[in-house]
């Protein structure tokens, strides 16, 4: 049975980093200008890319099904606003890779009308929790926090999973980004909604609501909103702020003191954890009929004129998005999606906001600073005290290093939640985040080769078991053919004898025959008789003369 | 628009290694100041010799394996090691005893390893060990602290008698030294008298060494202030005077006539040094919590050791070496329990 502690712990480990919260936060969230194009990626989830369902020419309309999901970890993608559809093929998106990946493409109208999506439930809180779980699921919801695992797949334990306590993720915990803040403020009842119907597809007894205790206006509105409808059983705790209190299995390590098993998931605890915006985004669309075509993203740093919160719709480019926030600064240095401790770098701003674009980091130089060179690591242990999942990073780093993939295993390398702490405090400046990633993907890259070489071996094995078993069998064959020759037989020179008699035997017969056969000149005519003397004439008389 | 890219995380780095080191050698000033103080110019002339020669070794092998001088040089490992060496020197010692000992510290003892966070063992103290062994007569050349009956050199009588071995006219050079304390307690204990008659001993004072105590409470001053300022842990430095603290009280307590307290080993030789400025190298200690603390144990139990039943006056060098050789396996086998696995 998981308990809410009366006091948060602070997590292990962990930084305290300056939040930067409060420049895009001075001004409520507001809707984003709609832009004339939109570039909707068909994989903006963990899982298998939806499948187009539009081709160019078509005519869409804002919350149509465009992309439909073709596996049980998938979401479906769904128009933004209404439109024409101009190509469905590669653009850039912004991904860690930097490649192209399958987009829509939609030009806008302007109209902005919006299709019947049935995604409506009435008496959500009576309905039937599978079915909650289709219209999520069909509604494409995924987690908003950052890693955009189809939200249906978590609303389902399964038989045999008891869930518990619902904890609901609000402890937006990197520097800069505050979506989630400005969420809980402007939409705290869609929020709210969202809880109430996640905990009864869950069958969940408890909900809380973990933020950042450096929040205190968030804290407010829900405390207020809880208040006037009666929801006093769902708790607000505010936890320490300290990066990376926002990690799933960090929140609920502070909430209830219970540790996610590793490798495991929190439903091992008969805890769910789910985003704010996850849970807005729920009861917009089953209470609403909204499917997930837009979220709040914050827009923020010294690069960019104005840092706000927004409304955005999925699929606006970047670009779009800066100008509408009055355009970069003249100390744009780099652009970041997600926060400065874990987000990725993007190479341009011609990349639209997806399902999981939290925040677009616009930074200075003050911001963020060039990587300076890094030195030979000391082993002082500041990356050990700042670990929030109790690793030894330096160990990690010396053998990741080393290439020793399997000391690097012993030493849990793949509990690192990669956090970027331990890179953080480093006095050599090494880049650790960066080996361990190296090191993952090469463990990953072996085990792959390991498998392929597995059965590539068996099937050897097979074959060679196969030629075996064929030549025994030809071996066999030739003995028995050996064998039925080689009987021995009784007589062996009478027999010969006889053949040899028969034989003659057969030759005389064939002889008498032939003789048989060449008399042939009895019974003739008498005109026959006269005919043959007559040639036998003629024959002697040619001899004579060719004799003379 | 077009940015460049990069990796999380993107935060100015707020540490940095000349600053961990600078913050090591501001930590070394008081109990260097009180060496200063007891033992003259001398110890001047040994810092100097053995920080200039590090460096130079430093950036002589660097330059030698093809590998850029001007950052090796500004982390002010170099330095570092310099000093500690000159600090634990005799003062009197010629002046090519911290030069050897300095070369051979850098040169073998941390680039031939591959210089800094590659040597195994910690090269201040190879250094000091490959001189006590190499030249045990001119590492005994400490003077008589001062308040303590005996001549003392005048300044550039040090420097003549450093540099070219000449001594003053109408002295000899035992008039200018003398055993250190522990030193002194070691004969005198292989000379059965008891410890209470060798607490009379002029070289003793309040509670330890002459000076030596002083010097010992400076370098835990420093050692303090290091740890409040997050340069050092805890671990290596508690685990060591606990493990001193804790053998010497047993065997004071089983034998008080004829071995020394553990006041007297706490403070005495190099032992607060070593627990704060040696020990806590982290190249080549342990790096887990618990193992660190195993470590430093290692360390005060076989000093102690050594100081009572080897045959040298002082054992911290030794003990540090030997305990450098256990660090990868105290590692190993003291990795702390990562979160979310199975607690124990």
């Amino acid at each position: 049975m998981v308990s809410i502690l009366e006091q948060p712990l602070a997590i292990p480990g962990g930084l305290r980093l300056a939040s930067n919260k409060s420049q895009s936060l001075r001004t409520p969230v507001r809707q984003a200008r709609l832009p004339e194009r939109l570039i909707v990626p068909l994989s903006q989830h963990i899982g298998v890319p939806a499948e187009a369902l539009v081709k160019p020419g078509d005519k869409v309309l804002k919350g149509q099904l465009i992309g439909r999901s073709t596996d049980y970890i998938s979401a479906p993608v769904h128009a933004p606003t209404s439109g024409t559809i101009t190509d469905v093929g590669d653009y850039p998106v912004p991904h860690p890779s930097g490649l192209n990946a399958s987009c829509v493409v939609i030009i806008a109208d302007g109209e902005d009308r919006a299709a019947d999506t049935g995604l409506k439930i009435d008496r959500v809180l009576e309905a039937d929790p599978a079915d909650i779980r289709q219209q999520v699921r069909a509604a494409g919801i995924v987690g908003l926090g950052g890693a955009g695992f189809p939200s249906a797949v978590k609303l389902n334990p399964g038989p045999d999973r008891q869930v518990e306590l619902l904890v609901i993720n609000g402890a937006e915990c990197e520097p800069f980004i505050s979506c989630d803040e400005a969420l809980m403020c402007c939409c705290t009842q869609d929020v709210i909604d969202g809880i109430r119907i996640m905990q009864h597809a869950l069958g969940a007894q408890q909900a809380v609501i973990g933020v950042e205790d450096n929040m205190p206006h968030a804290i407010d509105c829900l405390g207020e909103s809880l208040e006037a409808c009666g929801a006093n059983d769902i708790r607000i705790v505010p936890v320490p702020s300290l990066y990376p209190a926002g990690g799933e299995k960090q929140l609920i390590y502070a909430l209830t003191g219970e540790e996610v098993p590793s490798q495991g998931l929190p439903a091992d605890l008969g805890i769910v954890c789910h985003n704010v915006g996850t849970a807005a985004a729920i009861s917009r669309a089953l209470i609403n009929g909204e499917p997930l075509i837009s979220r709040v993203v914050t827009v923020t740093g010294a690069g960019v004129a104005e840092p706000c919160n927004l409304e955005v719709r999925i699929g606006t480019p970047i670009a779009d998005l800066i100008e509408d926030c009055g355009g970069y600064t003249e100390d744009i240095e780099r652009l970041l999606m997600g926060g400065p401790m874990m987000g990725i770098s993007l190479a341009s701003d011609n990349v639209p906001v997806i399902k999981t674009t939290n925040c677009l980091l616009a930074a200075s130089q003050a911001d963020i600073a060039p990587p300076k060179a890094a030195s030979a690591c000391i082993r002082c242990g500041e990356c050990a005290e700042v670990c929030p999942a109790q690793l030894l990073p330096q160990q990690l780093y010396w053998h990741a290093h080393a290439r020793d993939f399997d000391t690097v295993q012993d030493y849990n390398l793949f509990d690192c939640i990669e956090c970027g702490c331990c890179a953080q405090v480093c006095p050599s400046h090494i880049p650790l985040v960066q080996y361990y990633r190296f090191a993952k993907t090469e463990i990953w890259d072996q085990e792959r080769e390991r498998q392929s070489s597995d059965i590539a071996r068996q099937r050897h094995e097979f074959r060679l078991d196969r030629l075996e078993r064929e030549k025994k069998a030809l071996e066999e064959r030739r003995a028995k053919a050996k064998k039925a020759l080689n009987k021995p037989k009784v007589g062996d020179a009478d027999n010969k004898k006889a053949e040899i008699a028969a034989a003659l035997e057969r030759v005389k017969a064939k002889k008498a025959q032939q003789d048989a056969n060449a008399k042939n000149i009895d019974g003739l005519s008498a005109e026959q008789q006269a005919k043959i003397s007559e040639i036998d004439k003629r024959r002697a008389a040619q001899n004579t003369t060719t004799g003379e | 628009m077009e940015f460049k890219t990069g990796t999380s995380p993107y935060l100015p780095v707020s540490n940095d290694l000349s600053r961990l080191m600078l913050k090591v050698i501001l930590g070394l000033i008081p109990g260097a100041l009180c060496l200063f103080l007891f033992f003259g110019w001398g110890v001047i002339t040994n810092l100097l010799i053995a920080t200039a020669t590090a460096v130079a070794s430093e950036a002589a092998m660097l330059r030698l394996r093809g590998k850029p001088v001007a950052p090796a040089l500004g982390d002010y490992s170099a330095v570092l090691t310099g000093l500690l060496l000159g600090l634990a020197l005799p003062p009197l010692a010629p002046w090519w005893i911290p030069f050897i000992g300095s070369a051979f510290a850098i040169v073998i003892a941390k680039q031939l390893y591959g210089g800094l966070g590659y040597n195994p063992f910690n090269p201040a103290m190879v250094g000091f060990v490959v001189l006590i062994i190499s030249f045990p007569l001119q590492m005994t050349l400490w003077s008589p602290p001062s308040g303590v009956e005996g001549e003392t050199l005048a300044f550039t009588d040090t420097l003549q008698l450093i540099f070219t071995g000449v001594v003053p006219a109408g002295s000899l050079l035992d008039s200018f030294t003398m055993a250190t304390p522990l030193d002194t307690a070691k004969t005198q204990l292989g000379l059965n008298y008891t410890w209470s008659e060798i607490v009379n001993n002029p070289v003793y004072g309040s509670f330890a060494g002459h000076g030596w105590e002083w010097i010992n409470l400076a370098y835990l001053a420093g050692g303090i202030w290091l740890w409040r300022r997050g340069a050092i842990h805890w671990q290596i430095p508690a685990g060591m005077l606990g493990g001193m603290f804790v053998i010497s009280l047993l065997f004071y307590v089983a034998d008080s006539d004829s071995f020394g307290s553990p006041i007297f080993h706490l403070f005495s030789g190099a032992t607060m040094l070593g627990a704060f400025f040696i020990a806590t190298d982290p190249v080549s200690a342990a790096t887990t919590p618990r193992g660190r603390i195993y470590y430093g144990a290692g360390i005060g139990i076989i000093a102690y050791i050594i100081r009572t039943w080897g045959g040298y006056p002082d054992g911290v060098a030794f003990a540090v070496l030997l305990m450098n050789m256990a660090a990868p396996t105290l590692d190993y086998y003291t990795q702390p329990r990562v979160f979310g696995h199975e607690k124990e």
